[in-house]
């Protein structure tokens, strides 16, 4: 048995409105997953309901095996979890915080101990280990739910919009922590409404919307799927009466042109050279000429500003 | 669904964190002094009052907490409102505060369920409250056998046991309802504030109220003493339905030996008893039982409340 997390056709309604639709969804071992879309399309509520601290209203969630509803403290035992904006005790030190959780945990007092000097050396949190947390930043306070989480030595860590917030290099600094669980053998499900983030890191993304998984796959399936063509290609030139040329190249699906004389085209292939060639024997000076690759953004801009799901 | 796993689990890491919250909080710190000068102001002059009859009565150290002396009020008067308050300030916040700290969600996270948190809360707030009550016990029985010369006897201690008995169920009353309206509402201001007009609405406007609904429901028409018996009757049932005349009624009983009645007697009823003699104290803990158990059962059905309102609380802030 390979899938850590399993749901099928899993619910929840709130009064009227459905917060998660018939989702299914399947975690593997060893693989970093990103939740991905808006505020309010369901994300945290499938993590309430994986952790059995919401009731489903119809379908099965199988955590590790176990049914989070019936039995939530043996998925809880070996399920991290980070909540979006975490909160700690801020007149008690890390150490004293992080000590309520392992006595929580029916660790005992030696074990305990040493677990938190190890996960807080390791989050680089020990030279602050004394201090009240109400002292703390952003960035460390983030720091100090992953070591909460490490604390119980999990099996899957889920973490719900664990860079919000964060400058920069503090997010680039935590992604590149969920990296080393994730060589630790860890199963990581991460929320995330910040998709350029999410892309570094994850295996596989499943986008939200309205409580609906609606696209699922790597990133690079995803814009096969989306944009029609994996390639983007940029090129500049120095004048005009392209359009046709480009669009006549084989392997381009679309031509975009912006402010002037940058084009944007979508191609099925790398068909870099032959545009390059077309543009020279057309008489138009080519300034540049480049390769993107999409980015989650835009398929997801893209998907959703399609028409078909207007918000 | 049937739920597996046991709901007593982490209760205990649960209770001493908030034991050690309250101990070392400064919102007791506060009240403890406050209790505490009290106590010692009141004892003081009870003694100076208690001096002088030393010899004459058996049950002076009971009367150490019901004798006051101009202008000062006894002991139980000031107990009377510092229980609530020091009740209402340890749970007001309880949960409301975990949601507004957003600490809810990562310790519910953890193996236990939210029985734990709620019951290890509650019995922490009681714990605190029987620390503080005994650790006041020994203070006014010390004092009073410093300045009175005399220890206190079996019965005695007995009796003061039973009054911490007592007052601990008055203060769970008040920390069920606040930590009830802790889970309510998610300002910790409305939830004191609430709680506080509960205690306020009983302590000031209940005996009225009682009184003006025995006149209306019970009216005395002719004057009979049946019409009068049944009017006293009624605003005793109303005015019972206020924890404070339970516990007003159950001090009466436990630290006064010669009580023999909580209510309207019947010159017949009193045939053949030598008035002012006092009762053994387990007489005066079953005159004052159904008041004592009328606490404690609300005291159940309070934290039930809570607890039921909790279980139905989204997790997410």
């Amino acid at each position: 048995m390979s899938a850590v997390i399993e749901t099928t056709n899993l619910t929840k309604h709130y009064g009227q409105v459905v917060a998660v639709d018939n989702l299914n969804l399947t975690l593997q071992e060893g693989e970093v997953f990103g939740l991905l879309g808006p505020n309010g399309s369901g994300k945290t509520t499938t993590i309430l309901m994986l952790l059995g601290l919401a009731e489903p209203t119809s379908g099965d969630a199988r955590v590790l095996g176990v049914d989070p509803a019936r039995r939530p403290l043996e998925v809880k035992r070996r399920v991290g979890y980070l909540p979006d904006s975490v909160g700690f005790y801020d007149d008690l030190t890390a150490t004293e915080n992080l000590g309520y959780i392992a006595r929580l945990n029916g660790l005992s007092w030696q074990e305990g101990g040493r677990r938190i000097t190890d996960v807080l050396a390791r989050m680089g949190l020990a030279d602050v280990s004394e201090r009240r947390v109400g002292t703390y930043s952003r960035g460390m306070r983030q720091r100090l739910g992953l070591a909460e989480v490490l604390l119980k030595q999990p099996v899957v860590a889920i973490l719900d919009e664990p860079t919000l917030g964060l400058d920069p290099e503090a997010a680039n600094e935590f992604l590149r922590l969920i990296l080393d669980l994730k060589r630790d053998g860890l199963v990581v499900l991460l929320s995330s409404h910040l998709l350029h983030q999410v892309q570094v890191v994850c295996d596989r993304v499943g986008l939200f919307h309205k409580g609906r998984m609606v696209l699922e796959g790597t990133v690079e399936t995803l814009a096969d799927q989306v944009l029609g063509g994996a390639y983007r290609i940029r090129l500049e030139v120095g004048g005009d009466g392209l359009d046709e040329t480009l669009a006549g190249t084989p392997g381009v699906v679309g031509v975009s042109r912006e402010n002037g004389r940058i084009y944007r085209l979508e191609a099925k292939s790398d068909c870099r050279a032959e545009v390059a060639r077309r543009v020279v024997s057309k008489g138009v000076p080519l300034l540049s000429l480049s390769l993107e690759r999409p980015g989650l953004d835009e398929i997801y801009a893209r998907h959703f500003h399609g028409g078909q799901y207007e918000a | 669904m049937r739920r597996e796993g046991s709901p007593w689990t982490g209760v205990w890491a649960v209770f001493f964190k908030e034991l050690a919250d309250h101990l070392s909080s400064t919102r007791m710190l506060i009240l403890e002094s406050l209790t505490f000068i009290m106590a010692l102001i009141a004892v003081f002059t009870a003694t100076q009052t208690l001096t002088q009859t030393v010899g004459e009565d058996p049950f002076i150290f009971l009367k150490l907490f019901t004798t006051d002396r101009d202008p000062l009020p006894s002991f139980l008067f000031f107990l009377g409102l510092l229980i609530p308050l020091t009740a209402i300030a340890l749970a007001f916040d309880a949960v409301n505060s975990e949601h507004n700290r957003r600490t809810l969600s990562r310790v519910l996270a953890q193996p236990i369920y939210r029985d734990a948190l709620l019951l290890g809360k509650f019995l922490a707030g009681l714990t605190t409250m029987a620390i503080m009550l005994a650790a006041l016990w020994l203070l006014i029985t010390g004092l009073g056998i410093f300045r009175l010369g005399v220890v206190p006897s079996g019965e005695e201690v007995a009796r003061g046991l039973l009054f911490l008995l007592a007052t601990l169920a008055y203060a769970g009353v008040w920390l069920g309802l606040a930590m009830g309206f802790s889970v309510l509402y998610r300002q910790p201001a409305t939830s004191a504030l609430a709680t506080l007009a509960v205690w306020l609405f009983f302590a000031v406007f209940w005996n009225i109220i009682t009184q003006i609904v025995a006149q209306a429901v019970r009216p005395i028409e002719y004057g009979f003493p049946e019409e009068q018996l049944r009017q006293i009757q009624m605003q005793l049932f109303l005015s019972r339905l206020s924890p404070n005349t339970l516990y007003t009624e159950v001090l009466l009983a436990v630290l006064n030996p010669a009580q023999r009645a909580l209510g309207p007697v019947l010159v017949t009823q009193l045939e053949g008893a030598i008035m002012g003699t006092p009762l053994p104290w387990f007489d005066s803990l079953l005159l004052a039982w159904p008041q004592l158990i009328g606490m404690i059962a609300s005291v159940i059905l309070l934290f039930a409340w809570a607890y039921v309102n909790f279980q139905r609380q989204e997790v997410r802030a």
